[in-house]
């Protein structure tokens, strides 16, 4: 199995959990800039975090064969200090021109303030003027629904190429609006406090597999980077192809991210080989 | 030991998860049931399994129950 972890953050783990990554079959993970459990106070604190995932990350995945992709974003927790988030825009630039960086997230909304949408669509605008990709993060628990209608609200506002969002964290109540919407959306499976791998599975049968992305996050809190991997079981378990898999598991997440042309991996399809000849 | 409002809050998440994966494997039954039914299927032959979960959630929901929620549903759960 070749697995694309599309969502991870990977600067809150340690060494082994992408050793054990690398032995499941995983190939790549891309890792949105997020909040670090703290709110922030000085623009080049973001600037260095930035770096941090943008130049270190990818070296660290690389003793393991992982590529390593980032995105860069001022979380909506801290998007209650504007001034703060404006400085830090202004710098989006500058990793743009990176070699891994694939464009604005996490950005989103938290609590849905007046500052939140302010800053998701600043967030928007610039990575859209840039031909950025985007991640928009979603809340969670009781705040989900009302901010999933808020990001649809703040987004149809705008001009933007709705291939090129990613609306993550969507669970039963919040998918459908999404995907009707035009956009791509991501299942983040947590132990506890969001989907799970079997809800996954039974939302990818349920909307099909156009325009999904599957990912376990995997940061600091209570999280684990395998619920990807035990998702995929169920989705086999659950008598579908291995092609199947790789499309949903690997080959979503080149489509989705392939759009930004530093994403340079392909998608695959599985042969069977007999004897001399490749049949497909 | 914990005091009420600990309990409530240590395992309300915890329990919150356990009760959207019950509600999924419902979902996921009709589900089934509805796909079947358009192959000109039937639900499954024995729903006594269903049955028995769904007498163990009113054991769950009950406020003020006769005995231990606990003691109740593994006796129900030893009849399939």
């Amino acid at each position: 199995m070749q697995i694309i972890q599309p969502h991870y953050h990977a600067i809150a783990r340690t060494a082994q959990d992408y050793e054990r990554m690398a032995m499941s079959g995983v190939v790549a993970v891309a890792e949105p800039a997020f909040w670090a459990g703290f709110d922030r106070k000085y623009p080049e604190t973001f600037l260095d975090y930035f770096r941090q995932i943008s130049e270190f990350e990818p070296t660290r995945a690389a003793q393991y064969g992982i590529r390593h992709f980032s995105w860069v974003a001022v979380n909506p927790k801290e998007a209650e200090n504007p001034v703060l988030t404006r400085d830090v825009l202004k710098h989006f630039p500058e990793f743009f021109a990176k070699p891994t960086v694939l464009g604005v997230g996490e950005t989103g909304l938290h609590k849905s303030t007046r500052n939140e949408c302010e800053s998701l669509e600043a967030h928007v605008e610039i990575a859209m003027r840039h031909g950025q990709l985007v991640l928009i993060h979603t809340p969670h628990l009781a705040d989900k629904a009302h901010g999933t209608k808020r990001v649809l609200e703040v987004l149809a506002g705008m001009n933007v190429d709705r291939e090129r969002i990613w609306i993550d964290h969507v669970e039963e109540q919040t998918i459908r609006p999404c995907l009707d919407a035009g956009y791509w959306v991501g299942f983040t499976l947590y132990p506890i406090t969001k989907c799970s791998p079997k809800r996954a599975v039974d939302m990818l049968e349920k909307y099909g597999t156009d325009r999904i992305l599957v990912n376990s996050s995997a940061d600091w809190g209570p999280s684990d980077p395998f619920t990807l991997q035990e998702c995929i079981l169920e989705f086999r378990r659950r008598g579908h192809s291995l092609q199947e898999a790789i499309e949903v598991f690997h080959n979503n997440p080149c489509r989705f991210l392939g759009q930004n042309p530093k994403f340079d991996i392909q998608p695959i399809r599985i042969e069977t080989v007999t004897g001399a000849a490749v049949s497909a | 030991m914990l005091t009420p409002s600990q309990v409530v809050d240590t395992y309300f998440l915890e329990s919150r998860h356990q009760l959207l994966e019950i509600a999924a494997y419902l979902d996921r039954y009709d589900a089934a049931v509805a796909r079947a039914g358009e192959r000109n299927g039937e639900a499954a032959a024995d729903e006594k399994k269903l049955a028995v979960l769904r007498r163990a959630l009113e054991i769950v929901a009950e406020p003020k129950p006769a005995a231990e929620r606990t003691v109740a549903l593994l006796e129900l759960f030893a009849t399939v």
